[in-house]
């Protein structure tokens, strides 16, 4: 008996060491939270075949943050940070939405694909526009992406024209609300890049590359790494992703706003990267952490009203998460409870709460 | 008399032109000049552009941003940024506003919102002090928190109708020539007077100049790196709260979506006033002319009025990238 007591409790102290263990322990909370507030909350049922259900919305309304963090973790690997996200994720809905506008035939699918092309080559030249000034004019990546930050809303603006620009284009829509195989097409393309970037980034040497640039630029070049382009690759993809995000969020109102679209998406993917354990310093990323921390927000965002609570209190919320799991994942503050686990080891589970 | 005046004046200009200013000084100098020029390519553009009165305005106008911009000064000059102080800009004026409704006097509601300011700032500084959390991420909590307890204390705008604080909005002084200067102006540039006391000629501003240029050599050096870093968040949270009040003068209610994104100006306030991002160079009074340089540039969008106003954003871009660039130039060597 003392053995098993002994290798449950190795057990538990490596999974507690893992560090994806306290966001999953989080998410799995805020889900139990969720069923007792609403026992159906897991129920998914199939309606006109899709999938419908809490569980659904929370994964597809949480695609455009996953998406961005997504690009997002890359970039932070890389030692860097891109702000300009949510600028970008406007400029390539106002791209869009005014193309489609603009066309004499504004509801045919092939314009929409027109539209989403134009908006991501849009979104290829501001992340290199990111990349050039981080990796050949040499700013620091938080101030080079400030300037696209507070530039990019006042770009948007200008491509709509100050108007809230709204389409009806049933491709276009389709991005956010259409589905495919009973599934939403917005998660689907979140889940795709997903897991293209994760078999791109490990089964090649590109995340090791990656993250030795984060480690040490100058020692990555010495080595014969292209810390230039690594630099600007990331740059460039971590705008395409936010363009994605942003034609998915301007898919699913069937307009763009260039004031509000994306509005503080940077800081919910910025959020959903730290949540998931990568670190800000660089040198070291984990996707799938990425995508813990994005489902954790976007299941924050729904449980908030589901108990009760005012859905703008939720910001309240995302601090307090912030605050904790960052702590969790302090070294110094590990060290503090660690200290106080090991003089009064019955308590631990106290302390840790 | 009059014979005199000319040598007097060739002196002054040689001794003008001979004047080199100190390298620290130059982005500063920088911002001046463009200031300047801005102003003055509005007077020759725009009748009564150049008006006394207009620059009054602008500082009136501006009074709270002016106030913003010296606290991310101090926390700037450490290598540190603040993000909360928008949200806690909004939170100031809904405290203010609802505590004035529930019939508080009007000191005790200033003491109210410039603790919970202090408060706030100071939770953050400890975080990031002691438990190594990045500042970015720390105020970022900070700035979630902040918004989150404002649609908790109210979702809807509160007017403010107490008197006190409408005299205070219109009270103004009456300068020589018949111009004004509102009183919340004037506090403003207190404010930047104290701050640039502080920085240049006491102990704690020494030390946040020292803590920018190098952390583990200040901490070597023995200064007081734990109290310093803690306390430019606190002082960047009395500032936001200060800068709060003024707000809330300025538009007479409280509201949870006051102020969105006003971190941003006052980053890119500092930014173009010449202070280097990552810390350890740059003046309060350039922050000073940051801030009139981005009213100025909302003031010609207002007088020409063919200009629409997402052109303040993007000139304020592309000037936050003039000024980047230059200093990369500059401190590179």
């Amino acid at each position: 008996m003392p053995e098993t007591v002994g290798t449950v409790k190795a057990l538990g102290a490596r999974a507690m060491a893992h560090r994806l263990f306290w966001p999953l322990a989080a998410l799995g909370a805020l889900l139990v939270v969720n069923l007792i507030a609403t026992p159906t909350f897991f129920n998914v049922r199939i309606q006109d075949g899709h999938l419908f259900g809490s569980l659904v919305d929370i994964v597809r309304n949480g695609a455009p943050v996953l998406l961005v963090a997504i690009g997002m973790t890359l970039v932070i690997a890389t030692r860097g940070i891109d702000l300009s996200v949510g600028a970008v994720a406007a400029i390539a809905g106002a791209v869009a939405c005014v193309y489609i506008v603009k066309s004499p035939v504004d509801g045919a699918a092939g314009t929409a694909v027109v539209a989403i092309t134009m908006a991501l080559a849009v979104c290829v030249a501001l992340g290199l526009w990111n990349g050039f000034l981080v990796a050949v004019v040499g700013i620091q990546p938080i101030i080079a992406t400030l300037v696209l930050m507070v530039a990019g809303r006042g770009i948007a603006m200008l491509v709509t024209g100050g108007q809230i620009t709204t389409v009806n284009n049933d491709a276009f829509a389709a991005l956010a609300s259409g589905h495919l195989l009973t599934l939403p097409v917005a998660a689907l393309i979140a889940l795709g890049v997903f897991t293209a970037t994760q078999i791109v980034v490990r089964r090649t040497a590109l995340g090791l590359l990656i993250e030795s640039v984060g480690i040490n630029p100058e020692a990555s070049r010495l080595a014969g790494v292209r810390s230039r382009t690594i630099i600007w690759t990331v740059y460039v993809f971590a705008a395409l992703c936010a363009g994605t995000a942003g034609l998915i969020i301007a898919a699913n109102t069937h307009s763009v706003n260039a004031n509000s679209l994306g509005l503080w998406i940077e800081l919910d993917a910025i959020l959903a990267v730290v949540i998931g354990g990568t670190s800000l310093a660089g040198g070291r990323f984990s996707l799938t952490g990425t995508l813990v921390g994005a489902l954790l927000i976007a299941t924050l965002t729904r449980t908030i009203p589901n108990i009760g609570i005012p859905a703008e209190a939720n910001y309240l919320f995302k601090a307090l998460v912030v605050v904790v799991v960052c702590l969790l994942q302090s070294p110094k503050a590990r060290a503090v409870l660690q200290r106080r686990g090991d003089r009064t080891p019955t308590s631990r589970e106290e302390a840790v709460a | 008399m009059s014979a005199q005046v000319p040598t007097i004046e060739t002196g002054v200009i040689a001794r003008i032109a001979r004047f080199s200013p100190p390298r620290r000084y130059l982005p500063v100098i920088g911002t001046f000049a463009l200031f300047i020029g801005m102003f003055g390519i509005g007077g020759i553009r725009y009748e009564g552009f150049a008006d006394p009165q207009v620059f009054l305005t602008l500082l009136l106008d501006n009074a709270f941003l002016i106030v913003l911009a010296v606290g991310m000064t101090f926390v700037i000059l450490t290598g540190g940024i603040d993000l909360s102080v928008g949200s806690n800009v909004a939170l100031s004026t809904l405290i203010a506003a609802r505590t004035l409704e529930l019939g508080l006097p009007v000191v005790a509601v200033i003491v109210v919102v410039l603790l919970s300011g202090i408060l706030l700032g100071t939770a953050m500084g400890l975080l990031i002090h002691y438990f190594d959390i990045q500042p970015f991420i720390a105020t970022l909590a900070g700035m979630f928190l902040a918004r989150g307890l404002c649609y908790l204390i109210s979702v809807d705008s509160i007017p403010i109708k107490d008197e006190t604080f409408s005299a205070i909005a219109f009270g103004s002084i009456t300068l020589p020539g018949g111009y004004y200067l509102g009183w919340t102006a004037v506090f403003a540039l207190v404010i930047v007077a104290v701050a640039a006391y502080v920085l240049a000629s006491t102990r704690f501003g020494r030390t946040v100049y020292a803590l920018g240029g190098s952390e583990p050599s200040a901490l070597l050096m023995g200064l007081p790196v734990a109290a310093t870093k803690v306390g430019v968040y606190a002082i960047s949270g009395l500032c936001a709260a200060l800068g709060g009040l003024l707000f809330a003068l300025y538009t007479l209610s409280g509201y949870s979506l006051h102020a969105v994104g006003m971190e941003l100006d006052a980053i890119a306030a500092v930014v173009i006033g010449g202070t280097l991002l990552t810390g350890g160079r740059g003046f309060v009074v350039g922050s000073l002319l940051g801030v009139l340089v981005l009213g100025t540039i909302q003031t010609f969008i207002s007088f020409d009025g063919t200009l629409s106003s997402w052109w303040t954003r993007i000139t304020i871009g592309v000037l936050v990238l003039v000024f980047v660039v230059a200093q990369r130039v500059l401190t590179r060597r």
